[in-house]
C-alpha cells in the first residue's frame, strides 16, 4: 500500500482529497488527511461576521464531513515535516507516518506577536482582527455597542490572505455605520504599506477614487512600527502618528508553524515551490497548494481552485514517469464588497492586471469587473453556497481555470 | 545628470534596466540624486543586496535585509527615507522589486 498524504483540511487539502480520491486506486493507495482543528472555517464569511451579516453557522462546518469516507482522517497538530526521511510526526503520541506523496496545504495565519505593542492592553478591548474566528466574532460585540470615534484599519505587512479583505472591511464599516445613523460620528482611516489602494495600478485608481468617494481616509506608504495601547495610537517608521479609538488589524500573515519548525519556508515561512507545477522546489515528490505556497499569486480559495486542475494532472504524470505539461497561470478572481448590498470583480494573473470589463460571460456579462454592480453582490453571497456545495465536493463551476482577454477593455 | 549616469539605461520609474553596468561610482550617483550621501552603513545593505541578487535574481525584502544583516528596520527608514525596499534596490542597481499581491 502506498501513502499520499495531505497536511491541513482547509480549502486546498480538502478539494485535494476529494479530486484524488476519485483519481487513485483504492487497492493501490491510502489516502490519509491531517488537521487539527474540528471545523472547516469558511474563512471569506468571517469579512461578514463583525457586520450581522453571517451568523457562526454560516461559516464554521464539521471539517469531516468534507472528506470522502475512504479516506483516513487524523485529528492532531502535525509536528513536523521530515522530507529527507519522507515522513511526518504528529502531535498526538509522537506518532509517525511515512509517504510516497506529500500534499501541503497548511495555509496562512495571522502573527499578531510579530508587531510591537498590538497584543498588549488593547488586544481584544479596542483592538481586534477579523482574520482568526475568534476574533470576527469578537469584534462583532464591540461593533454593537460603539458609538463613533477613529476607526483604523491597519495593514501590517503585505502579502495577506485576500489582498482586498481589508479595504472590502472599511466599505462595509462604512454602510454599517450609516445603518446605525452614526457614520457622521466616525472617521474611517485605512493605513496600508502599498502606495496605494491597491497593488494593481488599474484596479487601485478605482478602488482609490471609490475610497475618496465614501470619505475614507487612506494613509499610504504606512509601514507600521508600533502599536500604543496606552494612548491609543499607531506609528509608523517613517515618523508618522495614527489615533485611533478602534484599530481593526490585519496583523503579519506568515506560513504555519510547523513549515517553520521543519525549516522548510522562506523568511515569511511559505514554501518554496514552482510557480507553474506547483511542485515543491527541493522535493519532487511534494507539492505546496494554496496559501501555503511562496508563489506570486494571491492567496485566495479563488486561486486555490485554478490551481486543483494543474496540480492533480501533474502529480498523476509524474507517478507515472511522464513529463508534467500542465501549468498555472496565476488566475485569481475576487468579488469586493463595496456596501450598500454592491460589489465589485477582478479578474488577473501572473501578467494581465485587472481590467475592466465583464466576466465570465464575455460581452454579455452577468459580473461586471472593476465596477461596482448588485449583481456582483449576489455573486459574492453565491460564493459561500458554492464554497460548501460545490468546490469543496468537487462539483465544477461554470467557469474556466485560465484566464480569458474575452471581454476585457484593454484602455 | 552626471556623467557616471549617462551612458546608462533606466525604466520608467528610474531602476536600472542592466544591473551589470552597475559599480560603486553608479551607486553613489544614483543615491544622490535622492538626496542621500552613501556611509558604511548603507553600504552593508547596499552589498546584501547585490549578493541576494546575484544568488537569487531578486531585490529582498525588508523583512529579508533586516533577518540576515544587523541593520534594523528603523534604521533602514533612517538610512533610505520613504521606501527603503524600493529605494535600496534602486541605488544598488537592481530591478523594481515586484509588490506582493
Ligand atoms: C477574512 C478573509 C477573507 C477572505 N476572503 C476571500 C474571498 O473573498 N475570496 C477568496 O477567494 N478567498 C478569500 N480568503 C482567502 C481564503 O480563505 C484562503 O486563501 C483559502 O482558505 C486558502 O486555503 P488553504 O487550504 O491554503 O488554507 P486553509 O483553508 O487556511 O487551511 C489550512 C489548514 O491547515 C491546518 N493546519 C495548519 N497547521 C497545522 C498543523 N500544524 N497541524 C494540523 N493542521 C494544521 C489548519 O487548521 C487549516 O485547516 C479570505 C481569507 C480571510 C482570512
Amino acid at each position: 500500500m502506498k501513502t499520499f498524504l495531505i497536511l491541513g483540511g482547509g480549502t486546498a487539502g480538502t478539494m485535494m482529497a476529494v479530486k484524488m480520491s476519485k483519481k487513485l486506486d483504492p487497492r493501490q493507495w491510502k489516502i490519509i488527511v491531517v488537521d487539527q482543528e474540528p471545523s472547516h472555517v469558511y474563512q471569506p464569511g468571517l469579512l461578514f461576521l463583525p457586520f450581522g451579516v453571517y451568523q457562526p453557522q454560516d461559516v464554521l462546518k464539521e471539517r469531516r464531513s468534507f472528506l470522502p469516507r475512504s479516506v483516513e482522517y487524523i485529528e492532531t497538530p502535525i509536528e513536523r515535516i521530515e522530507p529527507e526521511a519522507n515522513r511526518v510526526v504528529l502531535g498526538k503520541d509522537q506518532r509517525v507516518i511515512g509517504y510516497d506523496y506529500l500534499v501541503i496545504a497548511t495555509g496562512a495565519t495571522i502573527r499578531p506577536q510579530e508587531t510591537e505593542g498590538l497584543m498588549d492592553g488593547g488586544w481584544r478591548k479596542n483592538i481586534f482582527d477579523f482574520y482568526t474566528y475568534d476574533g470576527a466574532v469578537a469584534l462583532a460585540d464591540f461593533l454593537k455597542k460603539f458609538e463613533g470615534g477613529k476607526v483604523v484599519v491597519s495593514v501590517a505587512e503585505m502579502p495577506i490572505k485576500c489582498p482586498v479583505a481589508p479595504l472590502e472591511f472599511i466599505f462595509l464599516a462604512d454602510w454599517y455605520f450609516a445603518k446605525r445613523g452614526i457614520r457622521n460620528k466616525v472617521d474611517l482611516i485605512l493605513a496600508t504599506p502599498l502606495p496605494g489602494a491597491f497593488t494593481k495600478p488599474k484596479a487601485s485608481a478605482m478602488l482609490g477614487s471609490l475610497m475618496e468617494k465614501k470619505h475614507i481616509h487612506v494613509e499610504p506608504d504606512f509601514a507600521i512600527m508600533e502599536v500604543d495601547s496606552g494612548s491609543n495610537a499607531i506609528r509608523s517608521y517613517d515618523g508618522r502618528e495614527v489615533p485611533y479609538d478602534l484599530l481593526v488589524s490585519i496583523p503579519v500573515n506568515m506560513g504555519a508553524e510547523v513549515i517553520e519548525n521543519s525549516e522548510m519556508g522562506d523568511d515569511l515561512y511559505f514554501v518554496p515551490t514552482d510557480k507553474e507545477t506547483l511542485q515543491s522546489k527541493k522535493y519532487e515528490n511534494i507539492w505546496v497548494l494554496g496559501d501555503a505556497a511562496n508563489i506570486p499569486a494571491s492567496k485566495a480559495g479563488a486561486v486555490v481552485h485554478f490551481q486543483m486542475e494543474p496540480a492533480v494532472e501533474n502529480i498523476l504524470a509524474h507517478m507515472q514517469g511522464k513529463p508534467m505539461h500542465a501549468k498555472f497561470d496565476g488566475h485569481a478572481n475576487c468579488y469586493i464588497e463595496t456596501g450598500y448590498n454592491k460589489a465589485a470583480l477582478i479578474d488577473f494573473n501572473y501578467e494581465v492586471e485587472p481590467l475592466p470589463g465583464k466576466y465570465p460571460l464575455p460581452l454579455v456579462g452577468p459580473f461586471s469587473l472593476l465596477q461596482e454592480s448588485v449583481i456582483n453582490h449576489w455573486g459574492k453571497l453565491a460564493f459561500r453556497f458554492m464554497y460548501w456545495n460545490m468546490l469543496l465536493r468537487d462539483i465544477p463551476l461554470p467557469v474556466s481555470n485560465h484566464m480569458s482577454m474575452v471581454g476585457k477593455k484593454l484602455n | 545628470m552626471s556623467d557616471v549616469l549617462a551612458s546608462i539605461k533606466f525604466d520608467a520609474d528610474g531602476f536600472m534596466e542592466d544591473a551589470k553596468q552597475w559599480n560603486k561610482e553608479v551607486a553613489a550617483a544614483l543615491a544622490a540624486k535622492e538626496g542621500i550621501t552613501l556611509t558604511e552603513r548603507h553600504w552593508v545593505v547596499l552589498d546584501y543586496c547585490r549578493k541576494e541578487y546575484e544568488a537569487k535574481g531578486e531585490a529582498p525584502t525588508l523583512r529579508n535585509i533586516t533577518k540576515n544583516t544587523d541593520v534594523g528596520t528603523k534604521e533602514l527608514y533612517e538610512l533610505f527615507p520613504g521606501g527603503p525596499g524600493k529605494l535600496a534596490a534602486k541605488i544598488a542597481g537592481l530591478k523594481k522589486p515586484t509588490g506582493c499581491i
